[in-house]
């Protein structure tokens, strides 16, 4: 392998996906992934190919998918020492792997494995890596509509924007969505980001495409010497109730559940499911007994930031608002039109939570069935 | 067996977060705490001290008033404190701080039995990515999101969270780990800490001390050496005090569903 020269831009093409896989199974933000780096691609005239890597039947298993959704590429690297993640053996192959082709850009989901592997590849590349992205463009014309939409910046400093750059530009939210930043790696090359699971949107199945995926396999060239730990055990968990602090979406209640309070919790409960997200409540409705202590939000509960906030009956005393008013998006249903939830709440609608949640639960299939 | 611990003074989110015209962050107008990950991530240190009598060192790099801290933290039971500053220091992202905060890991020594602590990630940034770029460049291995860490001889056992369950995973020191809340319940300050707490050395790194290491170039530290950069910084559009859907039937629910699924939350 000749010296990795990661200076010399010229050298990098390509957009590159790392398909995250555990235990045989395909992430599925693999797939947003995919999709969005076909249209970075597109928009470069390039290549997109994804970079596999797992035990023995991974490439059989998954390269039409990933071609199917955007991959004109898949390189698979199969060895029984990838079968379980381990940074070690996954940064290696990939380290080697980027050397040798040089793609110009490489995205890796940001799960707990991806923002582990991530950064160890990036220290050992000398190249930047942006964490946790929601949004990416190289047009730059594209990067200005986004701005228009999602940013107070003034028309004069996108207008002032170079048009012909074709750095990825790499945004992210900072302090739960207060402060924006779009974030370049202009001097190094691949430019690397982890995005968060759940924010691009996946494209359509294309069988043409996934007949046509050119699937590449390579070695590992994995010694035991090269890994420095060892997995003894993998556990499967459910997830855990109360973790109210790391949840992206919660579902709360509050005294407006009153008259039927098992009917009020189990409503919540099917609407958090239905969403992924876990059941919190009001003080009023954890004084009252009706969910324990850990289940708070407010200010002498829990403060939460997640990336919805469902409020179900509940009025919104300031205590209760300090500890969920900067939560992404809020969604309050309350009885009475001046509750002050609604001041803080981006969609609020005035009814009875008994008779609109079951309606809510039904429009949200829909709306995911329509993705 | 010692264990270096590196911690971060971070702005306090927890309070109002307060923004400046030009979109970046009014820092002087906020608090400043430890960050909450780091302080786990101290805890667990002080439990291996009280269990094996090991020393605890934490580091920083920042200002010169972060020294407050590192005390804070020898009074909590710390040994000592290494502070790290330096104007060539400032403006670096998670790629030249890694460079600088390994290079003062290896001057304050590395040994065979010796553990590198980190929080998983500070709240200022949340980029979870120095502690594995410290890892890379120390050359050890790395376990992040512990839930559970324990230390027999120079073997490292760790309970490592993901989102649908964990693994446990086993390891030699020299090693680094990067600690999530989950793993424990920091302690306070004792009364006999805070009173010796300026009894103990807190050494100041500067790029002098620093600068013969081979992972200090002009090109890997600070603003130079950082190679990603703030392209533009801004803030979202101001939260309207909201919208009221227009009844509570059927269709409203439509209409909200509709639009959580045109801002990509569901």
């Amino acid at each position: 392998m000749a010296e990795f020269n990661n200076t010399n831009l010229a050298d990098f093409s390509g957009v590159w996906v790392f398909c995250e896989q555990r235990q045989g199974e395909l992430q599925p933000t693999v797939l947003e992934l995919i999709s969005e780096a076909r249209k970075l691609a597109d928009d470069m005239g390039v290549e997109v190919c994804g970079l596999l890597l797992g035990g023995k039947g991974v490439g059989e298993k998954m390269a039409k998918e990933l071609g199917a959704y955007g991959a004109d590429k898949v390189i698979v690297c199969e060895d029984d020492k990838l079968e379980t993640f381990t940074t070690d053996a996954y940064a290696k192959v990939i380290c080697d792997t980027v050397m040798d082709r040089k793609p110009e850009i490489m995205l890796i989901a940001a799960t707990n494995i991806g923002r582990d592997l991530g950064p160890r590849c990036a220290a050992r590349l000398h190249t930047g890596l942006t964490a946790d992205c929601t949004h990416l463009d190289v047009d730059v014309e594209k990067y200005v509509s986004f701005l228009k939409e999602s940013s107070t910046l003034p028309q004069a400093q996108l207008d002032a924007l170079n048009r012909e750059d074709r750095n990825l530009k790499m945004t992210r939210p900072a302090f739960g969505g207060h402060l924006m930043a779009t974030i370049i790696c202009p001097r190094f090359r691949p430019q690397m980001a982890t995005v968060r699971p759940g924010v691009l949107k996946k494209g359509e199945y294309n069988e043409a495409k996934a007949n046509a995926v050119v699937v590449e396999n390579i070695a590992a060239n994995l010694t035991d010497a090269d890994i420095k730990t060892k997995v003894t055990e993998i556990v499967k968990e459910a997830k855990e109730m109360v973790d109210l602090t790391g949840a992206e979406v919660i579902v709360s209640v509050g005294r407006g559940i009153s008259k039927d309070v098992e009917g009020g919790i189990n409503l919540a409960k099917q609407l958090a499911d239905e969403l992924g997200g876990i059941v919190a409540g009001s003080r009023a409705a954890v004084d009252a007994g009706w969910l324990t202590a850990d289940h708070q939000v407010g200010q002498t509960g829990k403060t939460v930031r997640p990336r919805l906030y469902i409020a179900l009956g509940i009025s919104g005393a300031i205590q209760h608002k300090a500890g969920m008013q900067d939560s992404e998006c809020i969604v309050a249903v309350n009885k009475a039109d001046a509750a002050p939830i609604f001041e803080c709440a981006d969609y609020g609608i005035c009814g009875d939570l008994f008779k609109v949640v079951p309606l809510m639960i039904d429009a949200i299939k829909e709306a995911k069935a329509s993705k | 067996m010692k264990v270096i611990v590196c911690v971060k003074q971070v702005p306090d989110t927890s309070g109002k977060v307060a923004v400046n015209p030009d979109g970046t962050l009014n820092r002087a107008s906020m608090a400043t705490i430890i960050n909450p990950d780091d302080k786990n991530a101290v805890e667990a240190a002080l439990t291996l001290k009280d269990n094996t009598g090991c020393e605890v060192v934490v580091v920083t790099m920042g200002p010169p008033p972060a020294e407050g801290m590192l005390r804070e933290l020898i009074a909590m039971g710390a040994d000592r404190g290494v502070l790290v500053s330096g104007r060539e220091f400032g403006g670096s992202d998670t790629f030249a701080t890694s460079q600088i905060l390994a290079a003062a890991i290896k001057k304050i020594g590395l040994e065979a039995d010796d553990i590198v602590l980190c929080g998983r990630q500070a709240i200022d940034g949340d980029t979870a990515q120095v502690g594995s770029q410290i890892a890379e460049k120390l050359d050890i291995p790395q376990i992040s999101y512990a839930a559970d860490i324990k230390v027999e001889g120079t073997k490292v056992t760790v309970k490592r969270m993901l989102e649908d369950g964990h693994m446990t995973i086993e390891t030699q020191t020299p090693c680094l780990v990067t600690c999530i809340k989950e793993l424990n319940e920091p302690r306070y300050m004792s009364v006999g800490g805070i009173f010796d707490c300026y009894k103990k050395p807190v050494d100041v790194y500067d790029y002098n001390t620093l600068k013969d290491d081979p992972l200090i170039e002009v090109d890997t530290i600070g603003l130079k050496g950082s190679p990603t950069n703030i392209f533009k910084s801004f803030t979202p559009p101001q939260k309207g005090v909201g919208r009221m859907l227009e009844g509570a039937d059927k269709n409203t629910c439509a209409e909200l569903a509709a639009e959580l699924l045109k801002k990509h939350i569901i």
